[in-house]
């Protein structure tokens, strides 16, 4: 029975081919990009997970030296020797590899290299002559370093015995001990045992994986506006097919077929093809996803430092989450529908749906409903810090936009029909009016479409323009370089002093001020700092305060973080304080930074000597190579101006390489969304367009009034799009930024860009609108004639 | 000895562990091995003997409480060598690992240490004696006087030993047979120690006296490949005297066994295969292991029948080498309290 109710019910989909193309590729569209981001997602959890299994970072507490200390073998025994469960790491880089050693006997189990992983990985082979990486670093090394190949070594990393690793790096000394959380009862003192190390809480370290979260949540968000607007096109086609079976349905239901066979039936045909479309959008997406991550895999290194695996893996749980979340939207969309077929009559002769009454109460209702999500949205986002709130807020925003927009485009259709001076007019916005419940759905796809590009755009080319002033600020010297010792250091110092060339030496050390994790900078207050800073709030002559050693300077991300302002006092060390005299920008820079001048960094860290200069000169190219020949300095150590620059460009426009290829994504789905959705309504216009044809009009006429709707439609919805697009780029600027990387931008408009988004979105409507105008203009006569003559 | 032995010796929390005690190895590159006739050489033979693949310092302690309640503790270091050298600083060649243990007749508490040598985080001196890792100790000027230290999260505890009687040396003057194959290793014990010191555990602490048995054992030989593990027993009996005795299990289902008579003046007569017989009386679970924690002990020469009763029959220890290790109650033909150890289960 079911069987052939099933067979029944299929057969409508082979008269209409379109119909099944547009519901296998909405559910496809909408399953591809949630996927896709869902992919990447996970790609990028199971590197960090890498990294947290290689490194431990942010995992354990870590003694380290105080400033220009070491950590000798016999500090170690000794802390083993007092009852301190540390073991020993050192770090460095080979062959642009960073490499760790480690101490597997004593390592916390939770790391990749401890005892009890090691067996896997390890076999038969000498750990103290291997190093462990993944196969993409392994092939840094040349043949002299045994490598073994274990795919969870976090990217960019290798993993060694400390006696291996000190060998390679040449290096005796222990980076860091790692503080196993479990530890004896009986303890000495860390004070009384090693007065030279320093412990560092967890909570002191930086996060990468909550910095990160910020960047996935952001893809998971467009991931899900996605799969919202293919879930639009599902929406209008499954609603269209279970019309126009009606008369079929019923039918069925006239020759015995019961009402839970039939729902079952349609609920088995409608899931059957839903799989269909979610596997193939599931492969799509696995494309998306293998497109996009190289990108997502430079931002993320450019961005916050943390490696993850350019490479695509398929995982089955990741199949099975795409293909679980397209049969669930799919039964959210069909639900309606078979709600009503348990209402369906089985006598009653199946009507065509009556002409759509667009009563005001309806969008009232709308309105009210978006009032009322934009209010809470709002609530939620001043209640709740962080940066769930704030998409939230972005959720609220763009659903209310989306439910308020019919409302809109009824209000502009009645006072445009009112203006009508002629039948033709008056009867063209009459027919617009009564077609908008049909298409609202997908002009609210459009809507979600452009206001999220103006939103996005507006953000990325409101932070490229802070951020290319910012550079000019910032990398104003015109050569940068590091040097390698104390000795280098001050031979260039003397070096170029003697030619009385501008130098600006910087010293950092990275600690805790506030308790936060921070770099201390000690810089030569000179006419450069003066000329090309621009703070964000500051005292009054900033730099000759900070230059008295009375004041000091902040990034905003160590003010936001601290919550300490101009004026407020620091704690540089435990006891010394200072005022905050100016705030400065720094973006793209995921680290809290406080600067003070030269001197007074000398004091508080005696041993530290500059490390690195920026330096002023009208020729660099010929200093570069002077400093590389008369002070040994290694080339790769030096960076000019312009490259630099030109590198801090790219690392930013690859940034948002990813949220601009989703852009354009979304636009293309939209604009689908509403080819279908004028597809499909097409069919039932028939009977509504008939009269008018008799009446004298045209079929090329009636053909053009139908393109002039779509494209007025759709400008309604770009001039409604762009005051939302604003406020969700306002919000993106001022609370999602915020929260996610620490800085806020200034806002600048770009109304040119907007034009030409509008365009692009009137191009769509056009050429979505096309394709049905031209079936129509050719729609045979006997069609329309046919519609008097039988009663459908 | 390649690494992967090495690491199913030191890491892989393996069911072999009596295989790991008597020195898994294929062959032996190297090292020296035990031959019989050795004449002992004190103090230096309580040190570190590093060209032997595996040895440990072996001791528990069977003690009664201020408040009355049986407890026992266990200290061990073990070594094992990847190659008879020493090596230099963390390219030392010799593993050290560590196990320590209390039990109360309702709780087991364990922790574990491990260490490498050549940087001084472990290690074994001869005079004075001092046995290391981490800020575990057991040490004195000499072995008859030591004082024996180890903490874990949950517990530690301080004690001092004096030995009241000689050192004895098992099977052939301290040449210890292993299998029917002959398989070998040292073996002396000092089993005579009074021992008094402090417990902490997470109640408080606990005034403890008893008496305490210190193994030193060392080879480079493996065990037979067909021996799966064993069940030891050190018994102090209420009359002054002690039983050494192990039977060492082979997958055929039959056993090798050995023990040691040791009078209260130190004079010790040695059995070989079959003359002990141990028989399990009764299987007890713990997690998803069933083990023997009640026996049937026999001895005909000297007339020995006992049954041995675990004081806690959850005494697993549950480290990287997983093994049951806890005190025993003796009673039938004798009384008194001793040790059991049971492996490969």
């Amino acid at each position: 029975m079911i069987v052939s109710c099933l067979f029944t019910l299929l057969s409508h989909w082979s008269r209409n081919p379109l119909q099944i193309f547009a519901y296998l590729s909405g559910v496809a569209l909408a399953t591809a990009l949630w996927s896709g981001v869902q992919a990447i997602n996970h790609e990028a959890k199971v590197s960090y997970r890498a990294a947290a299994q290689t490194l431990g970072e942010g995992q354990y507490d870590l003694i380290q030296p105080k400033q220009d200390k070491t950590i000798s073998v016999v500090d170690y025994v000794n802390l083993r020797k007092s009852g301190w469960l540390v073991s020993p790491v050192v770090d460095g880089y080979l062959d642009n590899v960073r490499l760790l050693g480690m101490d597997p006997l004593t390592l916390p189990s939770s790391f990749l290299f401890a005892n009890a992983n090691l067996t896997n990985s390890i076999s038969g082979n000498d750990f103290f002559e291997l190093l462990v990486t993944n196969e993409n670093t392994s092939k840094n090394f040349g043949p002299n370093v045994e490598v073994i190949i274990d795919k969870n070594v976090a990217p960019g990393i290798a993993v060694g015995d400390i006696s291996l690793v000190q060998r390679l790096i040449n290096k005796n000394s222990i980076s860091y001990l790692i503080v196993n959380p479990i530890q004896p009862l009986e303890q000495t003192k860390l004070e009384e045992i090693a007065p030279h190390l320093a412990i560092i809480n967890t909570e002191q370290m930086t996060d990468i994986s909550q910095l990160t979260d910020s960047f996935h949540l952001n893809l998971s968000a467009f991931g899900l506006l996605s799969f919202a607007v293919g879930l639009f096109i599902v929406h209008s086609t499954i609603g269209l097919a279970f019309e126009q079976r009606r008369a079929m349905m019923r039918s069925m239901r006239s020759m015995g077929v019961s009402l839970r066979i039939l729902i079952i039936s349609v609920t088995t045909e409608m899931m059957i093809l839903a799989m269909i479309g979610a596997i193939f959008g599931i492969v799509l997406g696995y494309l998306i996803a293998g497109l996009l991550l190289p990108d997502v895999a430079a931002t993320l290194r450019g961005l916050y430092g943390a490696n993850i695996s350019g490479t695509l893996q398929s995982r089955p749980d990741w199949w099975l989450s795409g293909l679980i979340i397209a049969l669930l939207g799919t039964g959210l969309a069909m639900s309606s529908q078979i709600w009503q077929i348990t209402k369906l009559p089985i006598l009653a002769s199946a009507k065509p749906r009556a002409w759509m009454v667009v009563t005001t109460s309806y969008f009232t209702l709308q309105m009210k409903a978006s009032v009322a999500l934009l209010t809470l949205g709002s609530i939620f986002a001043i209640l709740f810090d962080g940066l769930v709130a704030g998409f939230a807020l972005l959720g609220a925003l763009l659903i209310s936009a989306a439910i308020a927009l019919p409302a809109f485009l009824a209000w502009c259709l009645r006072k445009l029909q009112k203006s009508a001076n002629t039948p033709l007019w008056d009867w063209f916005w009459a027919d617009t009016r009564q077609q908008l419940p049909g298409l609202s759905l997908a002009l609210m796809a459009l809507l979600l479409a452009v206001s999220a590009n103006i939103g996005v755009s507006t953000m990325v080319s409101s932070f490229r323009l802070t951020f290319i002033s910012f550079l000019d600020q910032r990398l104003a010297p015109e050569l940068f370089l590091q040097v390698a010792s104390k000795d280098q250091s001050s031979e260039l110092n003397n070096f170029l002093s003697e030619r009385g060339i501008e130098v600006l030496p910087l010293m950092s050390v990275e600690t805790v001020i506030s308790k936060q994790p921070a770099e201390l900078f000690g810089i030569k207050i000179g006419n450069t700092y003066r000329e090309n800073w621009r703070f964000l709030d500051a005292v009054e002559n900033p730099w000759d305060t900070v230059q008295l050693g009375k004041a000091i300077i902040v990034n905003e991300q160590f003010a936001r973080r601290a919550n300490l302002w101009v004026s407020d006092r620091v704690n540089i060390s435990p006891d010394f304080t200072l005022p905050i005299a100016a705030i400065v920008g720094d973006y793209g820079n995921p680290k809290g930074q406080v600067i003070v001048n030269e001197e007074l960094f000398s004091n508080l860290f005696p041993q530290l000597y500059p490390a690195r200069f920026g330096i002023r000169t009208d020729n660099p190219a010929e200093l570069e190579s002077q400093i590389i020949n008369q002070i040994g300095i290694d080339k790769n150590s030096i960076i000019d101006q312009k490259s630099l620059k030109a590198f801090s460009m790219e690392v930013f426009e690859r940034t948002f390489l990813v949220t601009s290829a989703l852009n354009v994504l979304t636009l293309g789905v939209a604009s689908f969304a509403i080819l279908m959705s004028l597809l499909t309504l097409a069919d039932r216009r028939i009977p509504q367009l008939s009269p008018v044809w008799a009446l004298g009009l045209t079929r090329s006429q009636l053909g053009k009034l139908e393109l002039v709707r779509a494209v007025l439609l759709a400008l309604f919805v770009v001039i409604f799009s762009i005051p939302t697009g604003l406020v969700l780029a306002w919000v993106l600027l001022n609370v999602i930024n915020v929260k996610a990387f620490g800085w806020q931008l200034p806002m600048f408009l770009f109304p040119f860009e907007y034009l030409k988004l509008g365009l692009y979105a009137l191009c769509a409507a056009f050429l979505a609108a096309t394709w049905p105008s031209l079936r129509l203009i050719k729609t045979p006569p006997s069609d329309l004639l046919k519609v008097f003559a039988s009663e459908r | 000895m390649n690494v992967k032995l090495l690491i199913l010796l030191v890491f892989l929390p393996c069911n072999l562990i009596a295989q790991s005690f008597s020195g898994l190895g294929s062959t032996a590159e190297g090292f020296t091995n035990p031959i019989p006739n050795k004449s002992f050489n004190f103090p230096l033979d309580h040190g570190s003997h590093n060209e032997y693949r595996v040895e440990w310092w072996y001791l528990t302690a069977n003690l009664i409480g201020e408040d009355g309640i049986p407890y026992g503790i266990q200290w061990t270091l073990f070594r094992t060598a990847r190659s008879p050298t020493e090596g230099n600083s963390w390219l030392s060649n010799q593993i050290w690992f560590a196990h320590a243990a209390v039990t109360t007749p309702k709780e087991h508490f364990t922790t574990e240490r491990f260490a490498r040598g050549g940087i001084g985080q472990a290690g074994v001196n001869a005079e004075p004696f001092e046995a290391w890792i981490d800020e575990w100790s057991l040490r004195g000027e000499n072995f008859d006087e030591l004082t024996l230290k180890a903490t874990g999260s949950n517990f530690s505890y301080r004690m001092s030993l004096e030995a009241k009687g000689p050192i004895v040396f098992h099977g052939d003057k301290g040449y210890s047979i292993k299998s029917s194959e002959g398989q070998a290793s040292y073996y002396y014990s000092q089993p005579f120690f009074e021992i008094k010191g402090t417990l902490t555990l997470p109640e408080g602490t606990i005034n403890v006296t008893g008496s305490a048995w210190l193994d030193r054992e060392w080879s480079s030989q493996p065990l037979s490949e067909n021996q799966s593990g064993w069940d030891w027993f050190s018994l102090s009996l209420d009359n002054g005297a002690k039983l050494m005795g192990f039977q060492l299990r082979q997958t055929d289902g039959s056993t090798f066994s050995s023990s040691s008579w040791i009078e209260p003046n130190g004079s010790l007569t040695s059995y070989g295969n079959k003359e002990f017989v141990a028989k399990p009386l009764n299987l007890h679970t713990v997690g998803e292991k069933k083990l023997p924690t009640h026996w049937r002990l026999l001895l005909k020469d000297k007339n020995v029948d006992l049954n041995v009763k675990a004081i806690n029959p959850n005494a697993w220890m549950d480290l990287s080498i997983p093994y049951w290790e806890g005190p025993v109650e003796i009673s039938g033909s004798h009384s008194g309290r001793g040790y059991l150890e049971m492996t490969g289960y």
